[in-house]
């Protein structure tokens, strides 16, 4: 809907811009507009309208956008800025000092609480070389306990629970015991989910919280929540007054407005963000990337991270040698796209990179849209597929009989190709690391050709 | 409409939404009646205001302001509306909105497919929705009708999802269905069907792990759980249940469209429905999107499953407000 706010904030003041004069009205028009995105993005809507009247302020304040060259790039800018401070602020680590330190997770039901625990569990012990303790307090939901089990296994963490205890003030209590008995430095208590407006639930939340007295109180929640979360989260603080947040399941497409609503409300930093099923995915929170994020500007650093958790390393390595090499052939070329197909929806991939997501917008992008480059190839033979340069005229013929395309199409592809490899030679020889080769790769296709460029350059950018 | 009478009567059924929807009521209604006080006209002013309250409730955006210009319209057409009309000329529109897709509520817990039999459910969604939980509530108003159930293991990958999966099935009381943890889930639904055949069942339900819809993988791996499904019965599965959770925003629309892609979703659950959520996005989904809501979660115990109604479902949002507008 609001896939591009600059778009947006341009247009609005695109108008403007006829009379050759910013007035206030404009600025209240785009500042519509920014509550707007803000809004589709799930930022609570008070929250949302308390933000704008800031950003307004801001903007015709010392920031005068009404003078600026480009009002909506400085527009952008401001409001960026802004969210980032919101979402920031000072970073703190967690509490985990005492003996034994005690983390204490609570939450919405299948907010992602037992699987935090675990990745936390992980990463104290890993990172931080401790000696941790899960403790499986849910009592409630069938099998849980045994979930909490089978992630301990996995990492090599002992779990704490009494099968036959439906108490789990008791449980968590006995496990503290437990722990400083064996020499366990960490204890980490999964709770049962339950709704902020459970009284009986939240008295045991909050009975648990006092019985064990927790260096550290974790709120987890799902980033995909809507408007409720301020609701949720300010209930959830009001009994517990927990130490940090716990953003959850970052690793797909909600913009996330939860996030704002959440620290704007309470004013809790958020600690952690956690983007996967799989034990090892735990972040720190980027609150400049969720700024990008929120307003829907692309997340060009997600994109490299997706990319570079799908992307195979050793084939990596392989390919880059043959580019540099310049030994670059077409079974390369559709290992590169089976690469970049494993990494996901690629109009979702194309959405991340910056200016390109509008570009993009109306046009059709599936994986399909690799198709044509793959049945070329296909019909190529095995020889011909290894050594690009044999293909003559008669072999063009026949490669576009076999795939039902023209002369015209395969000339077109193969001149790409060769654009392409040289291209990556090039860049190779300039030792560019090799996730940058994987965009151009995939830019050679007709319709990326300009993405790959832009996005080639983010990427090299970030990776400094 | 089934044989077998409901479980609880219709009013008792519709004070258990109520009981379930209060927050939603009070969230919704407090903030509405605030929006007018000290009004007697409808005017822009209110109309702003309804829209603050209609987003607050996780409506959306888009559906807002289709909601917003159609008041405006009656406006411009009525010249003076009442503020004290306000919350029932509301009403008829949201009731109005929702009847568009012209699919009917369906009016009791009937396993989908009519004279197919067995009759085949996949249960769909994302990580921590509420599939399994609805899929052990399901079983039980089938089971209450007298069907015999099985429950397909479809979850080989989340820790201990078939361990809950099976705790489900002897709650319920019926059969279940699993080759174990990491097991291909194409493989489990399709011999779940053939249990379900070979033994006479009248319903399979099969769950499957929770995935984000991003994951293009881990979807076209629900692609080929449905298929391997319909090569073991043709027309199979039977309903294709996405299960969406109410305190989720506008990404639930995007959840929709894609597991829509992925597996033709035929009917929707939302599940909890008595947390604090405003429970709007019922409203936006419903606008949006083709698919009917068939079920509400309005609980984590067994019972806590309804068929959706959208007028009762209207109607226990704006109780509050026929008392306000008196
Ligand atoms: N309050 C409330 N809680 C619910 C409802 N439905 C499910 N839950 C709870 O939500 C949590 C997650 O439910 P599950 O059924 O395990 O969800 P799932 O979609 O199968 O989860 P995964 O398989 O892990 O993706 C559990 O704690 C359930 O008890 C509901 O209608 N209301
Ligand atoms: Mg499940």
């Amino acid at each position: 809907m609001f896939d591009n706010l600059s778009d947006k904030l341009e247009s609005a003041f695109k108008n403007l811009k006829g009379d050759g004069k910013l007035t206030e009205i404009n600025i209240a028009q785009s500042v519509k507009e920014i509550r707007r995105a803000l809004v589709a993005a799930d930022v609570n809507y008070k929250i949302a309208k308390e933000f704008t009247d800031t950003i307004k302020e801001k903007a015709l304040g010392q920031e005068n956008v009404l003078n600026a060259v480009r009002p909506g790039e400085l527009m952008v800018k401001i409001v960026h800025e802004e969210l980032v401070q919101l979402m920031g602020g000072q970073t703190a680590g967690i509490n985990i000092k005492g003996s034994p330190g005690i983390v204490l997770i609570a939450g919405l039901q299948g907010s992602g609480k037992t699987t935090f625990s675990g990745k936390l569990a992980k990463y104290l012990k890993e990172k931080k070389t401790k000696k941790p303790l899960l403790v499986a307090c849910d009592v409630y939901r069938p099998a849980a306990i045994n979930q909490i089990g089978v992630l301990g296994e996995q990492i090599g963490v002992p779990v704490y629970k009494e099968i036959e205890n439906k108490n789990p003030v008791e449980i968590s209590q006995n496990a503290i015991k437990h722990a400083k008995q064996h020499g366990f430095d960490v204890v980490i208590v999964d709770t049962a989910g339950r709704l902020a407006i459970d009284e009986v639930m939240m008295t045991e939340i909050s009975n648990i919280k006092e019985g064990i007295n927790p260096t550290e109180t974790l709120f987890v929640v799902d980033a995909m929540t809507g408007q409720d979360a301020v609701n949720t989260a300010k209930a959830f603080n009001d009994v517990i007054n927990y130490d940090g947040v716990v953003l959850t399941k970052l690793d797909g497409d909600t913009r996330g407005g939860a996030a704002l609503s959440v620290k704007y409300t309470v004013g809790k930093p958020i600690k952690f963000a956690s983007t996967g099923e799989t034990l090892d995915t735990l972040d720190v929170f980027h609150p400049d990337r969720m700024a990008t994020r929120i307003l829907g500007m692309g997340d060009i650093v997600s994109l490299v991270e997706k990319a570079q958790e799908q992307f195979d390393e050793k084939e990596a390595a392989r390919l880059e040698k043959k580019i540099r090499k310049n030994k670059f052939d077409f079974n390369d070329f559709l290992s590169q796209i089976n690469q970049l197909k494993k990494m996901g929806d690629l109009k979702s991939l194309v959405g991340m990179i910056p200016g390109i997501g509008k570009m993009m917008k109306d046009v059709e992008i599936d994986n399909s849209a690799f198709g044509k480059v793959e049945s070329i190839i296909y019909s190529m033979t095995p020889h011909e597929r290894t050594n690009p340069e044999v293909i003559n005229y008669s072999r063009k013929q026949r490669i576009a009989k076999g795939c039902g395309k023209t002369i015209h199409e395969i000339n077109m592809f193969i001149k790409q190709f060769n654009e392409m490899k040289k291209m990556m030679h090039k860049i190779s020889r300039g030792g560019v690391p090799s996730m940058d080769m994987m965009g151009g790769g995939a830019g050679g296709r007709a319709g990326m050709a300009k993405s790959r460029n832009r996005s080639s350059r983010n990427k090299r950018k970030k990776r400094r | 409409m089934s044989f077998f009478k409901r479980l609880f009567s219709k009013e008792e059924e519709e004070k258990k939404l109520d009981e379930s929807l209060e927050k939603t009521k009070s969230g919704f209604f407090s903030k509405m009646s605030k929006a007018i006080a000290g009004k007697t006209k409808v005017d822009v002013e209110v109309l702003d205001e309804l829209e603050g309250v209609l987003i607050s409730s996780d409506v959306g955006l888009e559906t807002t302001v289709k909601i917003i210009e159609r008041l405006e319209e009656r406006v411009a057409k009525d010249k003076y509306i009442n503020t004290s009309e306000l919350n029932s000329i509301l009403r008829e529109e949201i009731v109005d909105l929702l009847s568009e897709n012209n699919t009917e509520d369906v009016e009791d817990f009937d396993p989908p497919g009519g004279e197919a039999h067995p009759s085949i459910i996949l249960v769909v969604g994302v990580n921590g929705v509420g599939k399994t939980t609805t899929i052990g509530k399901l079983a039980y108003q089938y089971k209450l009708r007298g069907k015999r159930v099985v429950l397909g293991a479809g979850d080989t990958f989340r820790a201990a999802a078939v361990d809950q999966l099976r705790i489900w099935a002897e709650r319920v009381g019926c059969e279940f269905f699993s080759k174990g943890m990491n097991t291909d889930p194409a493989a489990v639904a399709y011999e779940a069907v053939n249990y379900a055949v070979e033994y006479g069942c009248d319903v399979a339900i099969i769950d499957t792990a929770g995935r984000l819809h991003t994951k293009i993988n881990l979807m076209r791996e629900l692609t080929k759980i449905k298929n391997s499904i319909g090569k073991k019965m043709a027309g199979a599965p039977h309903e294709v249940l996405l299960v969406l959770d109410a305190t989720t925003g506008q990404n639930a629309i995007e959840q929709a469209t894609h597991f829509t892609n992925a597996t033709d979703v035929t009917a929707l659950a939302l599940t909890k429905v008595d947390g604090t959520a405003k429970g709007g996005v019922a409203i936006g989904i419903s606008d949006q999107f083709k698919v009917p809501i068939k079920y509400l979660g309005i609980g984590e115990s067994i019972e806590q499953l309804q068929v959706f109604n959208k007028r009762s479902f209207v109607d226990s949002l704006f109780k509050e407000s026929e008392q306000f507008s008196k």
